[in-house]
């Protein structure tokens, strides 16, 4: 008898928990487009937020909901952007390839140093004494906290503490635009070729006892560029990449090399008028 | 935390680094030469900058206006020698970015008579109409954060001010300013307080003195005017006494909430060299264009107190007091929170109480070996943080995770982590790193 109401308790139980999950099942039941999992899949999984969404699988439900062409995922490639859009059956979009661009060029062979910094090796703190050992105020203190940050590589500091965009990497997830202490990053599209080296804000000659490739606010550029593509503003030249670009007139009689080209295989360009820097060791300590 | 050792008040935590104020704490205060060149940066203060309101080639009058408050959280600027407008353009600001300032060629044969204002009459002006002379004064904290007074002085609506405090302590090691002007301008200071009492409400003041300025504390208590409600009360010494927060604890027992300010707990807190110079300048109706610092530390010849013109550039100042051959480094302020110096081209502001310069023997540093959870630093945090947590976490870059769950933004940066640290962990600098990081994604996240 015991035995008995013990089988039917626990298979009256049974019975009224399976019918409680059935009713749930069917009651609560969320329609997925079982797309999403596939595109989420042929997505490259970095999560990096580049493309605006918080991630990988908001940007795929965003994809398979039409909002955004699968093209504006900056880390896949044009493989990866082909196969989901046949797999969709919709536009790649566009495929502007977007990098992170550094408006500095004030490497340890060119740019002084005006003190030594002994502490945390670390940009961020660096700037928070004073701004740092640099004798530009505005230029790149070579700690490397962009080349830590960078989940995908892409950034490498060289042999003069300055860091190098490895652009085939580069997915511009904006990370080392953020962490910069100086704000020397930018994401630009690659077609920006023209590109102002140098955030110094300084006027004349004197800038050049920082900085040997430091923009000395000479306006030949802004001179020389087609129709107002490039004007001064505070005593920088500013692109404006609204208007076509797509010349290297503008540099070729900077006499630093601040405002350069950089092309697809040669990399960068400088004027023919630029002066020419052979050093490789470091430039010794400004005066103080 | 029960000692009976205690004889003065104080805070819990904290530590008790070596004074050094004997060799400036009995020297008097000295007018300081006009530099051939003076600069002038629009902004001394938290805030927005000053507008200049002068001409390159103008001519100016020692004391004039030369720039004006841009907003509220903005104050005047004044001309700290007559002479003429060299330029108005770029310099180097102790922020380490250029900043635009004002640069003066003071007049040689000038006999630099300081201009008189409009004075703001004590019985004649309302509340309001002293925060203005305030603002036109161009006074900030002297004390070094250099916050904008008027502003620290407009109450919320919603709080009465029961108590003024005023900020005596002066726990920075080296620095003597505060302790020269109770020393000397006591009457000055009593002015300021009567000013101060009829701008917040408050029915009484209470001067805080560190004990090892007792002697001054008492000269002090001697001196305070019949019909003036001013107590003076000494505090034991310790580092960061001077604090407000701390000070607030230590004299009244109230704690001061996380991520609030004084007026919380109806207190308002002025430095003393603050509220002296507003008891100085008011009844004239002057600007301030000249304040007193300490020029200290091992490596400096002449040490002193000098009343120094705003805008004199550094490098000229250490001249004038003379360096040691050794000097390796110099701060702006003291060693504890002030700020190691890439550059002397920077001119002393209004929120410069002084400078200390070291010699290689004194700045030497080890190298930073791992955290052993030791908890010296918790044990001297005075906000009673986990520095030690948040040094790993700065380390790996949690920095979101110290600001939500460790109080990142509450630590005022008083170095008594790094202080302790026998790991020579750089603490306090991981810190600010990770605040301005902090600050910076959540200004663009809003």
């Amino acid at each position: 008898m015991e035995l008995l109401t013990a089988v039917a308790a626990i298979g009256g139980l049974t019975f009224l928990l399976a019918s409680l999950l059935i009713v749930a099942n069917r009651r609560l039941y969320v329609e997925e487009d079982l797309r999403i999992d596939v595109v989420e899949e042929m997505l490259p999984h970095a999560n990096c937020g580049a493309c605006g969404y918080p991630g990988c699988r908001p940007f795929a439900e965003a994809v398979v909901a039409g909002l955004v062409p699968p093209g504006k995922c900056s880390v896949s490639n044009a493989e990866g952007h082909r196969a989901i859009a046949d797999y969709l059956g919709i536009a790649v979009g566009e495929q502007v390839k977007i990098v992170a661009r550094l408006a500095c060029a004030g490497g340890s062979n060119v740019a002084r140093q005006r003190a030594h910094y002994s502490g945390s090796a670390s940009c961020v703190a660096a700037a928070q004494v004073a701004g740092g050992g640099k004798a530009c105020f505005w230029g790149c203190l070579g700690h490397g906290d962009c080349e830590r940050v960078c989940d995908f590589d892409a950034i490498r500091m060289d042999s003069h503490d300055l860091p190098v965009v490895d652009t085939t990497k580069c997915t511009a997830c904006g990370d080392c635009v953020e962490i910069c202490p100086k704000d020397l990053f930018s994401l630009h599209p690659e077609n920006h070729r023209l590109w102002v080296a140098c955030k110094n804000q300084e006027e004349g000659d004197g800038v050049l006892a920082a900085c040997e490739v430091a923009c000395t606010a000479c306006g030949r550029c802004a001179m020389d560029a087609p129709g107002g593509l490039i004007v001064m503003r505070d005593n920088l030249p500013v692109v404006d990449y609204s208007r076509p670009h797509a010349t290297a007139e503008p540099i070729q009689r900077c006499p630093t090399g601040a405002i350069v080209w950089l092309d697809a295989q040669a990399g960068v360009v400088k004027g023919a008028a630029s002066k020419k820097i052979l050093r490789h060791g470091a430039l010794p300590d400004a005066p103080t | 935390m029960f000692s009976l050792r205690r004889q003065h008040p104080s805070f819990a935590h904290g530590i008790h680094p070596p004074e050094a104020k004997d060799d400036t704490k009995d020297l008097p205060i000295k007018q300081f030469p006009f530099a051939p060149v003076m600069i002038v940066p629009l902004q001394q203060h938290i805030g927005k900058p000053a507008l200049a309101v002068v001409r390159e080639g103008q001519e100016v009058e020692r004391g004039q206006l030369i720039a004006a408050p841009d907003g509220f959280v903005s104050v005047a600027m004044h001309a700290p020698a007559s002479g003429v407008i060299q330029r108005i353009g770029l310099a180097p600001a102790i922020n380490g970015k250029m900043g635009p300032a004002i640069y003066i060629k003071p007049f040689a044969g000038s006999s630099q008579e300081v201009a008189e204002g409009t004075p703001c009459d004590l019985d004649a002006a309302s509340a309001d109409e002293i925060l203005l002379a305030i603002q036109g004064a161009g006074i900030v904290g002297l004390g070094g954060a250099a916050f904008p007074t008027h502003v620290k002085l407009k109450v919320p609506e919603d709080r009465t001010i029961d108590t003024l405090v005023i900020n005596g302590v002066e726990c920075e090691p080296y620095l003597t300013t505060d302790h020269r002007v109770m020393v000397e301008q006591p009457q000055d200071i009593f002015t300021g307080i009567r000013y101060l009492l009829k701008v917040t409400g408050a029915p009484r003041a209470i001067i805080g003195v560190e004990a090892n300025k007792a002697e001054v504390a008492a000269a002090l208590r001697d001196a305070v005017p019949a019909d003036l409600p001013v107590s003076v009360a000494v505090v034991a010494v310790k580092y960061p006494q001077g604090a407000e927060k701390m000070l607030i604890r230590a004299l009244l027992g109230r704690e001061v909430p996380s991520g609030g300010l004084p007026s919380d707990v109806d207190v308002v807190t002025v430095n003393v060299a603050t509220t002296a110079e507003i008891g100085r300048l008011l009844p004239h109706g002057r600007g301030i264009q000249e304040r007193v610092i300490t020029i200290g530390g091992p490596a400096i010849r002449k040490k002193g107190n000098y009343r120094i013109p705003i805008g004199t550039p550094l490098r000229f100042a250490l001249e004038y007091a003379g360096m040691e051959e050794n000097l390796s480094r110099v701060f702006l302020g003291g060693p504890m929170m002030g700020q190691a110096l890439p550059s002397l081209d920077i001119p002393i502001t209004k929120g410069t109480s002084g400078f200390t310069a070291f010699t290689t023997a004194q700045t030497s540093a080890p190298g930073e070996y791992p955290c052993i959870h030791c908890a010296y630093c918790v044990d001297a945090c005075p906000l009673f943080l986990n520095p030690s947590q948040l040094g790993l976490l700065a380390k790996s870059g949690q920095y979101e995770r110290m600001a939500d769950e460790f109080h990142l933004l509450d630590c005022f940066e008083c170095g008594s982590c790094s202080y302790v640290c026998p790991a020579h962990i750089p603490l306090v600098q991981r810190f600010r790193a990770a605040k301005t990081v902090v600050r910076k994604r959540r200004a663009a996240a809003s």
